[in-house]
């Protein structure tokens, strides 16, 4: 393989047979071209669809209740389920391992007010975990912290467009903002990708509201995230779980649906995975057969060289060639176009995944790319095919009889 | 240098078989300088082929210098033509995108030679056959006579014992075809054991030995007195 004088021979049999080169090359570049744009459209179109549940974290579960629609245990219908600090510490003490950050929230409309500006803001009442869970980025300042939990203080983190709305032009960090007619300091100001409404928002510590107003330990809601290392399936049945204990700890009817919410995107994921799993089965049987009629291509046109060279190759073996020097070139010689043509291929792939970009994001698509692995591995099919696509016809070529190729026509 | 004795060749031919050679005795010293002659069908190249080890004979034997060339698998085959024999065509059988320097070097590369090796070796060969300022053209660039000399040179380059030429002269004018002749004898003259077929008398003529060949038996084998070719080439 390392002959210099075979590469020799062979880029002076390329070099003077350009046209028959090309041919060959194209089918093989425009085939991985095919296959690099479908896949890394594909892979836009996984990203697209992930990018749907980033707003939150992907491992995300949310319980919350609601009234029974069932008699059950002595219990009349209609009965109001209420979620307390006791709740919250039954999720966190019983399912260590499965779960990962864990906030209660308690929801309440109020009217916030800085200087002469002022307007109606949700108010989230959260614990320190809730920035993991919400992906909540900061642009200035911190979140709230477990001292401002434990210690109920007056800290509060606002939204963006909160600061824009209120403080105009200035920065709220470390001013006095007041809601419901009571001054609170502002700790940090966040981003969030969820939109607008989800930068109109107000995070206080929950403590510092079940004590400020009404003075219980109510929750509205209790968000957690499970463990990354659980399957999908491990997921669902986790959160099934989690239905399951609260409707026996508040005596709800175990058919009860309206009492005891619980949401996961395990679900979601789960049967987003599965249809992409059929895209990426169709791209890699439309990728494969581009693939093979690349091959094919190269097959056949490697067989018509032969054909053309017959004379050449039976002048070789009356020089001394071997069969095994006869095969050794035009492998060769295949596996080299097969795979200079097959990287051209994938560059130009490549490079029309990056001017497609994001250009194509209102059909789903977003940031299509092939990964290295996927290169790696395309670049050896490639010599693999050479090899394959060179094999029938360099043994053809190796069984020229001299004798036959040199007869004067 | 060449022993063959009852050599016997015959082809299939659909359901006819076609006996081609019907057992030739025949021998070559070292040194000579043999014409195969012969009409078409008369066995002549079936017979350049077998010592060529291009074709192999039913039965009988054959001895290249004593080697007996028998039962070959192409990898032999291909090595004992490279060692042992040159060959020169009607038709020149040069390769077309390869310059006359390259071409003269190829049995060469199959010797596995080093290329500046190689390439010395192919430049005195080409100055041994006039065309050494015609190293860097391509053949369709020389003319019918040109050809035919690095088809010489190059059968020559890798030091063959016998050089075997089929018709050499056969697409060559006269005048082109006794400069041809004139390179072939003094390449003779300097030892090289020669076997060229033709079916023209007066190349025969510039032979010493005439074999002729009807039918697949030899009919005839003498010794003849050299006509030199040098005094037909202004």
């Amino acid at each position: 393989m390392l002959d210099r004088d075979r590469w020799q021979e062979i880029f002076e049999a390329i070099g003077k047979n350009k046209l028959r080169t090309f041919l060959s090359g194209f089918t093989v570049a425009l085939g991985i071209l095919i296959f690099t744009v479908l896949l890394g459209l594909g892979n836009g179109l996984l990203n697209s669809f992930l990018s749907s549940f980033v707003d939150d974290a992907q491992n995300i579960i949310f319980i919350s209740s609601g009234n029974t629609s069932k008699a059950y245990k002595g219990f009349q219908e209609n009965r109001k389920i209420q979620f307390k600090n006791e709740d919250f510490e039954f999720i966190k003490s019983n399912y260590i391992g499965k779960v990962e950050f864990a906030t209660p929230r308690v929801y309440r409309n109020s009217q916030a007010k800085y200087e002469k500006e002022s307007g109606s803001y949700n108010i989230r009442a959260v614990n320190q975990d809730h920035q993991y869970l919400e992906k909540t980025i900061m642009m200035k300042g911190r979140y709230i912290n477990e001292t401002d939990v434990k210690e109920r203080t007056k800290n509060i983190v606002i939204g963006r467009l909160v600061e824009k709305d209120l403080f105009k032009n200035k920065s709220a960090l470390g001013k006095m903002l007041d809601v419901d007619g009571i001054p609170y300091k502002v700790v940090g100001v966040f981003q969030d990708s969820g939109g607008d409404n989800e930068e109109r928002i107000i995070y206080i510590p929950y403590t510092t509201v079940q004590l400020l107003f009404g003075n219980n330990d109510h929750i509205n809601q209790i968000n957690l995230s499970y463990n990354m290392a659980m399957s999908s399936e491990q997921a669902i049945a986790f959160a099934d779980q989690i239905k399951e204990d609260f409707k026996e700890k508040f005596k709800v009817a175990p058919d009860d649906q309206s009492a005891i919410r619980v949401r996961s995107f395990a679900e979601d994921i789960k049967e987003t995975m599965v249809i992409l799993g059929g895209i990426y089965l169709i791209i890699f049987i439309v990728g494969i057969g581009t693939l093979i009629s690349g091959v094919i291509g190269i097959g056949n046109i490697m067989t018509f060289s032969i054909k053309e060279r017959t004379k050449e190759l039976g002048i070789r073996k009356a020089l001394g060639a071997s069969p095994k020097s006869i095969i050794a070139m035009v492998l060769q010689e295949s596996v080299l176009i097969t795979s200079v043509a097959g990287y051209v291929g994938l560059l130009l792939g490549i490079f029309a995944l990056k001017l497609i970009g994001n250009n194509l994001e209102e059909f789903f698509i977003l940031n299509p790319k092939v990964d290295t692995g996927v290169i790696v591995v395309a670049t050896i099919t490639l010599i693999l095919a050479g090899l394959l696509a060179g094999y029938i016809p360099a043994r053809r070529a190796a069984r020229i009889k001299p004798i036959i190729a040199l007869r004067d026509e | 240098m060449i022993e063959i004795k009852d050599l016997h060749k015959s082809y299939q031919m659909g359901s006819n078989s076609l006996h081609v050679l019907k057992g030739i005795d025949f021998s070559v010293e070292d040194g000579e300088l043999v014409a195969i002659m012969g009409s078409s069908g008369s066995g002549k190249s079936t017979l350049l082929n077998i010592l060529g080890m291009l074709d192999e004979a039913d039965s009988g034997s054959y001895f290249l210098d004593n080697v007996p060339i028998k039962g070959l698998n192409e990898t032999k085959a291909a090595q004992y033509r490279n060692k042992f024999l040159g060959f020169v065509f009607q038709s020149f059988n040069l390769i077309n995108y390869k310059t006359a320097l390259e071409n003269v070097a190829l049995p060469l590369y199959y010797q596995r030679k080093k290329r500046k090796e190689r390439t010395e070796t192919a430049m005195s060969y080409l100055g041994k056959v006039g065309l050494a300022d015609w190293a860097t053209h391509l053949p369709s660039e020389l003319s019918g006579g040109q050809k035919q000399r690095v088809a010489i040179a190059r059968a020559l380059a890798a030091d063959p014992k016998v050089l075997l030429a089929d018709e050499p002269t056969g697409a060559l004018d006269s005048t082109t075809s006794y400069e041809v002749m004139d390179i072939i004898q003094s390449i003779n003259d300097e030892g090289k054991t020669i076997l060229v077929v033709t079916h023209e008398q007066d190349i025969a003529d510039m032979c010493k030995r005439i074999v002729h060949l009807k039918d697949g038996v030899i009919v005839e084998d003498k010794k003849v007195e050299q006509v030199r070719a040098s005094q037909y080439v202004g």
